[in-house]
């Protein structure tokens, strides 16, 4: 039998060249650009952000300044980004609390309907989060149907300004805008549990909660992390679910100074450092996932 | 009475999680479902019902979908944007998923690296880069080329969207393996022969689902569009909707955001149904709708 035709070694490199190509130059340059004007200066006359390429003349004092007013009498940066901590990390949790169990029944229990349930699942996923935020302002606002229910159509005066600056408000509509993204990770995470696995723990006398605890969860547990991964890492940028169920500074986030930081002429140096910052609590989480996905694909191939 | 049983069978093993379930459902549907229907009030109000009418489409001479320019540009914004993203940005996956699923090294491992950063990092980062490209590096080649508008909104979509086509079409690949290429080339197909005529043809289920994904994707974003577009001719309707929600609008806003929210169900379910039918007889469980959860 002949040896099998040597395929050239240029084809696979040419084929992944533009993409690669694209990325480079509209990914990663642009990202060295933040941290060219970040530690760039900003031109006296015109007042303009002037980015400096090199490394070597980088000067940090538009970085430090960020830093210096994270905390203390002048640490107005500070509370916004606790609040981000906080609302994250609830938002999270409930998040997990929710999906799980949905996740859990529609991949272990859920059998004949299982792919309309799967549909209705994925549906938020496919409608605008803007559309579903505006969803939520129709109901939430002062005449809308949340207040006309709770006063019986105005019997009570209970009224309540939802809109007006609540954080409660602010994480469900994280929640509500989120949790999607994690249902859906969780489910395939509990679908690929092989069921051999879970029958051998029943056949071996286990309760079906016993099974779920000593089989289902230490089996799902890489799942809930990609999942709040593919979570946590959207809300950190988010600032229109602030802006729009709230609107008040006192529940304005991460993602607010951003925006506002951008807005503003002359306050390029502060976005691209909160740019930074989010960058870097990105890192840790972006990590666990490409290493979840890698591991994945090695298993697979 | 044993298709009763066998109905009620799920939530009687676990009556608890079906009612989670349940109650999931009817909170994450009903308020959007909730909106939809007030675009179709017959009044102005988007909370008190006042009878069924297309006015907020096309019957009100000033405000009405077709009839309100500013909605209108909106909306044809929206899936232009849609159409001239999607056009590009498969292409340009397909061939890179192909090219880093055969390449071995060191190179490809970065490049396939660089596609899962991408896909994992917050969009506003991304946004505020381009922009700050956009506005500071305005008379270098790089900020006029990237300039605010619809150039510079589809370079910001096609880079964030890049990543769907090549982990889905790379998932394809690694199911279908390397032989049938393998004997067509012992066969005497050309290198790029075998691509054209062995690979394309069968990863074209998942070129097709990754076109439909990027599609509703992209007249759903927002973050990038509001950032790199140019004034409020470029605002497509997401935009559209931050800027009126919560000044007082009228049910025309609900009406815009129906359209886009039908398109982008009606794109996924024709494309998940394309993909069924392509995939015919391959089996497994879900039947593929794990590829259209963005979830490959």
């Amino acid at each position: 039998m002949a040896e099998p035709r040597q395929r050239p070694r240029w084809l696979w490199p040419v084929l992944a060249l533009p993409g690669t190509a694209w990325l480079l130059a509209l990914f990663v340059a642009p990202l060295y650009v933040v941290l060219a004007l970040l530690f760039g200066g900003i031109d006296p006359i015109l007042r303009r952000p002037v980015p400096v390429w090199n490394p070597a003349q980088w000067d940090p004092s538009q970085f430090r300044y960020v830093l210096d007013h994270l905390t203390g009498s002048q640490g107005f940066f500070g509370p916004p980004l606790v609040r981000t901590a906080i609302y994250v990390g609830i938002a999270r949790a409930l998040c997990v609390l929710i999906a799980y169990p949905v996740a859990y029944y529609t991949a272990r229990i859920a059998d004949r309907r299982r792919g309309l349930l799967l549909a209705a699942l994925i549906a938020p996923f496919w409608i605008s989060y803007m559309m579903r935020m505006l969803a939520w302002v129709n109901l939430l606002q002062n005449d809308g149907l949340v207040n006309n229910v709770i006063t019986l159509g105005g019997l009570w005066d209970t009224r309540v300004d939802w809109l007006g600056g609540h954080a409660s408000v602010v994480v469900l509509g994280l929640v509500y805008g989120y949790v999607p993204y994690m249902i859906l990770p969780l489910y395939a995470g509990l679908d690929r549990i092989p069921t051999e696995m879970l029958e051998a723990g029943r056949d071996l006398g286990a309760s079906r909660f016993q099974t779920w605890r000593r089989v289902t969860w230490p089996m799902s547990r890489q799942a809930v992390l990609t999942a709040i991964v593919l979570t946590s890492l959207p809300m950190l940028g988010d600032y229109f679910t602030a802006d729009l169920l709230s609107g008040n500074p006192s529940t304005s986030m991460v993602g607010n100074l951003i925006n506002s930081a951008v807005l503003t002429p002359g306050q390029t140096g502060e976005a691209a450092a909160f740019v930074m910052l989010v960058l870097l609590v990105s890192l840790l989480p972006m990590a666990v996932y490409v290493r979840a996905t890698r591991a994945g694909e090695e298993i697979r191939t | 009475m044993s298709a009763r049983r066998s109905r009620w069978a799920a939530f009687r093993s676990a009556p608890f999680l079906a009612t989670v379930t349940g109650l999931y459902l009817v909170w994450s549907l009903a308020p959007v479902l909730i909106a939809v229907l007030f675009s179709f009030n017959d009044g102005r109000s988007r909370t008190q019902w006042q009878g069924f009418s297309l006015r907020w489409y096309v019957s009100d001479p000033l405000r009405s979908v077709w009839n309100d320019p500013s909605l209108h540009t909106a909306l044809v914004h929206t899936f232009r944007l849609g159409v001239v993203v999607t056009l590009i940005t498969v292409p340009l996956g397909t061939l890179m998923a192909l090219g880093l699923d055969r390449w071995r090294g060191r190179p490809p491992a970065a490049a396939n690296f660089l596609v899962l950063l991408s896909f994992v990092l917050p969009e506003i980062l991304l946004a505020v880069a381009l922009l700050f490209v956009a506005t500071t590096l305005t008379g270098t080649f790089f900020g006029d080329v990237v300039r605010l508008g619809t150039v510079g909104q589809v370079l910001g979509l096609v880079t964030y969207q890049l990543s769907y086509p090549v982990i889905i079409v790379r998932a394809r690949l690694l199911t279908i393996g390397a032989h049938y290429e393998e004997a067509a080339v012992d066969l005497g197909a050309s290198p790029v022969g075998a691509v054209r005529r062995i690979l394309l043809p069968m990863t074209m289920p998942a070129i097709l689902a990754s076109a439909v994904l990027v599609f509703a994707d992209v007249i759903d974003d927002f973050v990038l569009v509001r950032y790199l577009s140019g004034g409020s001719t470029t605002e497509p309707v997401a935009v559209k909707i931050y800027n009126t929600a919560r000044a007082a609008p009228t049910p025309a806003l609900n009406a815009v955001a129906t359209l886009v929210l039908v398109a982008s169900l009606l794109a996924v379910s024709l494309g998940y149904l394309a993909y069924r039918l392509l995939t015919r007889g391959e089996g497994g469980q879900t039947a593929g709708i794990d590829v259209f959860a963005g979830e490959a």
